[in-house]
């Protein structure tokens, strides 16, 4: 068991580098997936199109390739930062196209008579989203956005493809060196089991807070 | 679509709506004006650097990773399908010894990511004397983390059928086996059929971290033909164009048949208000695009 704690401080800079990149990730796929959604359920057709267009660009193509493309490939035509914020912007662009679907299956998921109730008492398009239709609809997507930043938090793994020092990829330098893969690989899973647990247990609170009696 | 959102717009919505038109594709226009111009100044759009992608020897490279990606997808769907089956009747089975152990295996792989399971197979596994083919060394952890996707499918297809259907099954003198067998097995599967495309589209998506295990699948082909020929952003725009062109086919299917079902109108649709309400909804969330899934609400509203 010699030169465990040797390692201690590169398993948790790793620990740490994945939970900064879901947080960064998130916020920043939330923010895009706000204006995608709106963009997706505007009267303005090019904006529609290009929200969908969004979606299906991104969903259908893995974010390895996403994550290759932002770090090698656009260097070459002159867009090049550093490397960890390379990877929060791909996994945030990639995941916020998920993050835009459950946002939009919840607006569409209210009832009809909502808007209309809505129109009938005057309220215009800005009002009748705001006062009726997203306070309902945010409120049955707490779920299922915690699923989707799970996701999130199992995809910024792939952050190691490009060579970001996150969790995967410090239990890999760390075995290298010690040859120790059992225990290493199970911490490594238990510490991604935690984070998992931590967000669902956040949205199970935000969802029972918010619980609509219906 | 989302039309119930607005009233029918009268002249001055209408205007409002072609000035924003009209600016949105202005600003588009420049967008890809900005993007065309940053690839011309960094002498990417040259004929000498796009015209390889016409030869027909980088196709046929080419066309061998896809055909990896090919041989890994199918292999990994067969894989994971077969142990989300078991899965799936060891999460509703009676028995609590084989509840306990599905439930178990279910929980634990949805939260480990995947490139974890591929470092495992990589790194951990021939340290206890097994050392897979890089082949397998990809598949068998897409196997393992999509198993519990597929788990996941079943079950909720298994459990929307209505209690009739078992019920009925019992008061014909089926067993429990025959009446999954006849009855139940037969119609979920139907039901499932969308999302499990879905998830072969994932799958897909996931043999592309062959590129981690040197193993020649699209992705992989893609960064040694980069790095052979120095054309970078070229190659992987065609990769990532290849991958789209796949999973969106996929996803299309996916969707018409669907809506296909749908319309003929056999069964209430999987992800109705019901017990199975929750399970689905989770997988179409997180995977397929569910266009139809309001229309059928306003449907039914």
């Amino acid at each position: 068991m010699t030169g465990w704690t040797d390692f201690v401080g590169e398993f948790a800079e790793g620990a740490l580098n994945t939970v900064l990149l879901t947080v960064f990730s998130a916020l920043g796929a939330i923010v895009v997936a706000v204006v995608i959604t709106a963009f997706r359920i505007c009267p303005v057709r090019p904006l529609r199109a290009f929200g969908t267009g969004y979606v299906e660009l991104f969903q259908n193509i893995p974010l390895a390739v996403w994550l290759v493309l932002f770090v090698f490939a656009l260097p070459v035509v002159g867009i090049q930062f550093a490397l960890f914020p390379t990877a929060v912007v791909a996994t945030a662009l990639y995941m916020a196209s998920y993050y835009a679907e459950t946002l939009r299956s919840g607006i569409n998921g209210i009832g009809t008579g909502q808007a209309e109730a809505a129109r009938a008492l005057g309220l215009g398009f800005g009002q009748t989203l705001r006062c009726v239709i997203l306070p309902q609809a945010l409120r049955t997507i707490v779920q299922p956005l915690g699923n989707v930043t799970i996701q999130l938090l199992m995809n910024t793994a792939l952050a190691a493809a490009v060579g970001v020092i996150e969790l995967t990829e410090a239990t890999n330098r760390v075995n290298l060196a010690l040859a120790e893969p059992l225990p290493l690989y199970v911490g490594a899973g238990v510490c991604y089991a935690a984070l998992a647990l931590i967000i669902s247990g956040v949205a199970g609170l935000v969802d029972r807070k918010l619980v609509l009696p219906r | 679509m989302t039309s119930v959102l607005f009233d029918v717009p009268g002249p001055r919505a209408r205007r409002r709506t072609r000035i924003a038109t009209v600016v949105a594709i202005v600003v588009g226009l420049v967008l890809v004006a900005l993007a065309v111009r940053q690839f011309a100044i960094n002498g990417e759009l040259t004929a000498e650097r796009w015209a390889p992608y016409g030869s027909w020897p980088m196709w046929r490279y080419l066309l061998g990773g896809l055909g990896g990606t090919a041989l890994a997808a199918v292999l990994a769907v067969v894989l994971a399908m077969a142990v989300g089956l078991l899965a799936a009747f060891g999460r509703i089975s009676r028995l609590f010894v084989c509840r306990a152990p599905s439930r178990a295996y279910v929980e634990v792989v949805r939260i480990i990511p995947l490139l974890l399971l591929i470092y495992f197979a990589m790194f951990a596994l021939p340290r206890y004397g097994l050392d897979l083919p890089l082949l397998w060394k990809l598949v068998l952890p897409i196997a393992v983390s999509r198993s519990a996707q597929f788990a996941e499918i079943f079950r909720s297809g298994f459990r929307s059928l209505e209690a009739g259907q078992g019920e009925a099954a019992a008061a014909l003198g089926m067993r429990p086996a025959q009446s999954m067998r006849y009855v139940i097995f037969p119609q979920a599967i139907r039901r499932v059929v969308p999302a499990l495309i879905s998830q072969t589209a994932g799958v897909v998506k996931d043999t592309s971290l062959g590129i981690v295990v040197s193993y020649a699948e699209l992705l992989q082909s893609g960064k040694v033909l980069a790095g052979y020929n120095r054309l970078l952003i070229q190659t992987y725009l065609v990769i990532a164009l290849l991958y789209f062109a796949i999973n969106y086919a996929l996803s299309r299917l996916a969707r018409a048949i669907d809506a296909r079902q749908r319309q003929a109108g056999r069964f209430e649709p999987v992800s109705s208000p019901s017990p199975a309400r929750r399970g689905l909804g989770r997988i179409r969330s997180a995977t397929a695009t569910s266009d139809d899934a309001p229309r059928r609400d306003r449907a039914r509203a």
